[in-house]
């Protein structure tokens, strides 16, 4: 049956609106393809802004890997802003696709990229616009089937009776097989079944890669702890694995990168150097739930730079990664690039570096020729004690040699990021920041004879995460938090040689509460989220629509029978035995090895990175038959004409192609 | 002491090009910053040998000339580039226009001559001077729309209020309006009354928008036209008067070529 387009009824609302090319679609290198010849087709979802959504990479390389594929197709759909929503509400225009406008509700699945646990609110408002019912339990056969991802997905309990679905892990190769099992339901006329909605569900968790949360039973304690979750028919697994793709140049998505119309907040193109990281940062969930690493060769990266820039046109490529200094192959990676496009206007840029990864030839690379502004380090805690602690081993020695290096060679701002109410962490340990801002610009005026240094202070609080050796922490209460960036701001003040030299920049410590609740959550915290979105929750992470109040105000109503509160999900500390709400969601980590990892924490023992050690056996590799990839390859980037291809065809003088 | 870039400077513009381009269909709704980011990236795509500014960070020498309102369709868009290598204007507006999303277009690409040496040259934007404006009325009988105008057309003055960057401003729609009229939508269509409005506005400042007309239209002749007007410049250039009409901008650029 045809599927129309609702643009013509979007169209009259777009001129009052703000910022409507975010709902026009038509971005270069954005696909519509022919509903009618496809039989499995996807709405993907990004549950924020367009601005923020547009440039998300995994949703850019599922929509590729998708689109590429057979009789499949997949179209992406963004949070509407409020002012958009009312006038959708009004003129009873359901929740549409940006690429062919077509309704949501139209679609067999919707798939949702979930990066952060402050877009379930999003999630709900567009259910409620497409039509869909809030509850996997209320949805039948003409409902798509809504499945979650993104590294939240590492536990969706609280959001379980929403979706259908989870998919842990990388995508690429997971959404391709739920295409087949959708299928092969449909060629078996699972769709025209009474309990059709049912047995497709069942078909998934078969796989043992799709967890569906309503196959599951969760009982609990009287004091409020979970004490099972098991499956509720046969031949559902125990434990649902996540999906790991092995060998990266197998997979250099995206390799037409969207570029969109609208102001976004990547105005680059990106390329993922590796996925996954070991160097064992026991806060860093995404650390921990990507193991192992699989470094993507030299080779590969230079020809998706090559191909995805002459596709898009950008101006700056990102080298992207958890830590992209670690790539084996960085020094003639990015030496090798820089050659290629040396005065072509295109810049490089490696977001994350680790401080003891950094050198000056890699820096003075990635800024040939360009402006020196600012350098980001993350030693995330104050004081060597609380760095062991979390095993972000960086001494203030290597701190203080690095930014010499770096003031010296002409950069003049240095930002340093940090994490406050650590495990463990004291007033003190969060002072010594102050200390250290202080050496910073004390040395940049030692080395640089000049005092136009500066240093920007960035911190906010930590939330322990899923899956990671603090999973069983309790979380600093917020009033605790915002006393302790208090006490920090003052001591950076209170030095008049240095106050004005040094910036400070935090987060209060409210915000993570919520987040908390949210990430260690289990079932019975959706109807707090419910009561949230009731009460007009829309877009948490952005902190002019954010209400801790709200949130607040809706537990207290959605957790009255219950024996737990949000302090009891939050500041709370657990022991080994106790359930988590994420255990039978398999990361591939040992619960024992991630215990014994919270056990050396609190005793400041560090652990190394595998990739230069002997394996200190995390359990990931065995569990999930997967190893470390990494090089050196040994290849170099040749050198290439870049970007001058076409060029002969608009010179004056040369022949015109249509004669060639 | 301030760092300067190592190297030589860019090398310097060669050969200057005008570009007409429209925006049109649902990328009508692209801002003008919107439009900036997708005609440079399209530069770089189609290879064009831009000629840079110089500095840290060296930006392809392009200037803008009376970009139309987000919402609001066109025909009629220009721009100037400046080039280190000399191109063929029929290729490079091919390239371009392929380079870009659908609907955004380039429709022609004409080359500047330079006058000779030390004559001062007044600058292309001047030479737009007004525009044509065709508004499409849906729901609204031509009639109905024809009072509206004579009553406008009639008024000294039309006080209109628009929100702006600095506040709400409050300015004359009037004055600024050469011609206006209006009739029925073309035959053969037979989805309800429709009138279309032609529109000629002198570029002034602050600018007067089809927008303003609209709001001067409905205080002063009632006109409420039940759902959004569609808007599309079909012309700006050198304005006639007396004749209320607007020439082709580039003429004086074809005419130095083809001299």
């Amino acid at each position: 049956m045809p599927v129309e387009s609702l643009f013509a009824r979007l169209e009259p609302l777009l001129s009052q609106v703000q910022k409507p090319i975010q709902y026009v679609g038509g971005e270069l290198n954005s696909t519509v393809k022919d509903w009618d010849s496809c039989d499995v087709r996807w709405a993907l979802m990004y549950p924020d802004a367009y601005e923020v959504g547009v440039p998300n990479q995994g949703v850019m390389i599922l929509y590729e890997v998708l689109n590429e594929a057979a009789r499949t197709l997949a179209e992406r759909t963004y949070t509407v802003w409020p002012d958009l929503e009312s006038l959708m509400r009004e003129h009873q225009v359901p929740a549409f696709t940006v690429d062919a406008h077509r309704p949501v509700g139209a679609f067999d699945v919707l798939g949702v990229s979930f990066a952060t646990e402050l877009g379930y609110t999003n999630m709900l408002q567009t259910l409620q616009l497409a039509g869909i019912p809030r509850r996997s339990a209320d949805r039948d056969t003409s409902h798509p089937v809504v499945i979650a991802g993104g590294h939240s997905a590492f536990n969706p309990e609280p959001v379980a009776e929403f979706i259908d679905a989870a998919v842990l892990g990388d995508g690429e190769q997971a959404v391709l097989e739920i295409s087949d099992v959708i299928r092969r339901w449909k060629a078996d006329g699972g769709p025209q079944q009474a309990d059709g909605r049912a047995d497709l569900l069942l078909r998934l968790a078969r796989t043992g890669g799709v967890y569906v949360p309503s196959l599951y039973d969760v009982s609990y304690l009287p004091d409020g702890r979970i004490q099972r979750v098991a499956p509720n028919r046969p031949g559902v697994p125990w434990r649902v694995t996540k999906h790991t793709v092995m060998n990266l140049d197998e997979w250099p998505y995206p390799k037409k990168p969207l570029v969109p119309l609208a102001e976004s907040v990547h105005e680059r193109m990106s390329v993922e150097i590796f996925r996954g990281c070991t160097r064992g940062c026991r806060f860093c969930q995404a650390g921990m739930i990507t193991r192992p690493v699989r470094e993507r060769s030299i080779t590969g990266v230079g020809e998706m730079v090559e191909k995805g820039l002459q596709a898009t046109g950008f101006e700056e490529v990102g080298l992207l990664s958890l830590s992209s200094a670690d790539h084996s192959e960085i020094a003639p990676m990015t030496k090798g690039l820089a050659d290629r496009y040396e005065g072509t206007q295109t810049s490089l840029s490696l977001p994350s570096t680790r401080v003891d990864a950094f050198n000056i030839d890699l820096a003075n690379e990635l800024t040939r020729g360009g402006r020196r502004s600012g350098l980001t380090f993350a030693p995330e805690g104050g004081s060597e004690r609380i760095r062991r602690v979390i095993n972000k081993m960086v001494t203030e020695e290597d701190l203080i040699r690095t930014v010499t290096a770096a003031y010296s060679a002409g950069w003049r701002q240095v930002k340093l990021y940090f994490m406050c109410g650590l495990p463990t962490e004291t007033d003190e340990d969060v002072l010594q920041i102050a200390d250290l801002a202080k050496r910073v610009i004390a040395t940049g005026r030692e080395v640089t004879g000049s005092r136009d240094i500066r240093c920007t202070v960035s911190i906010g609080g930590f939330v322990p995460k899923p899956h990671t050796p603090f999973q069983w922490v309790a979380q600093l209460g917020h009033r605790e938090t915002d006393a302790r960036l208090a006490k920090l701001r003052d001591a950076l003040r209170s030095d008049k040689a240095f106050a004005k030299a040094i910036g400070f920049r935090y987060h209060d410590g409210k915000p993570g509460i919520v987040e908390g609740l949210l990430s260690r959550g289990d079932r019975r915290v959706g109807k707090v989220i419910e009561g949230v979105y009731e009460a007009g929750g829309r877009f948490d992470g952005w902190s002019e629509h954010f209400s801790f109040d709200r949130w607040m105000a809706a537990a207290d109503v959605a957790l009255a029978d219950e024996p737990v509160d949000v302090d009891w999900y939050t500041v709370r500390d657990r022991d080994h035995t106790e359930v988590l709400p994420w255990d039978h969601l398999d990361s591939g980590l040992d619960r024992d090895w991630l215990w014994e990892d919270w056990q050396d924490a609190l005793s400041g023992e560090e652990v190394e990175d595998c990739r230069w050690t002997p394996c200190f056996d995390c359990g990931v590799c065995p569990q999930m038959g997967t190893e470390i990839q990494v090089g050196p390859t040994g290849k170099t980037l040749i050198p290439l004409t870049v970007l001058g291809d076409g060029r002969d065809e608009v010179l004056a003088g040369s022949a015109d192609p249509a004669y060639r | 002491m301030a760092r300067t870039p190592e190297g030589p400077p860019p090398p310097p513009t060669v050969q200057r090009l005008r570009v007409h381009y429209a925006k049109r269909g649902r990328l009508r709704f692209s801002s003008h910053r919107d439009f900036q980011r997708a005609f440079e990236r399209a530069l770089r795509r189609a290879a064009v040998p831009m000629a840079y500014s110089a500095g840290f960070s060296p930006h392809p020498k392009v200037s803008y000339a009376g970009a139309a309102p987000t919402g609001v369709a066109s025909e009629a868009e220009y721009l100037e580039i400046g080039l280190a290598q000399r191109c063929d204007p029929g290729r490079l507006r091919a390239a371009l226009d392929r380079s870009l999303p659908p609907d955004l277009d380039v429709l022609e690409v004409v080359e500047v001559i330079p006058g000779p040496e030390n004559t001062k040259v007044a600058p292309f934007a001047d030479r737009l001077e007004a525009s044509v404006w065709e508004i499409t009325l849906a729901g609204v009988e031509a009639g109905v729309a024809q009072r509206a105008v004579d009553l406008f057309l009639a008024a000294e003055r039309a006080e209109v209020s628009r929100m702006t960057k600095n506040g709400l401003r409050t300015f004359d729609a009037r004055a600024a309006v050469v011609a206006l009229s209006a009739g029925p939508r073309a035959a053969g269509n037979s989805e309800g009354p429709c009138a279309i409005l032609r529109l000629v506005v002198r570029h002034v400042t602050p600018a007067v928008r089809p927008d303003d007309v609209l709001a001067g239209l409905r205080q002063i002749g009632d006109l409420a036209p039940p759902s959004a007007p569609a808007v599309v410049r079909l012309a700006q250039g050198p304005l006639d008067e007396p004749a209320g009409t607007v020439s082709d901008p580039l003429a004086p650029d074809r005419d130095a070529v083809g001299g």
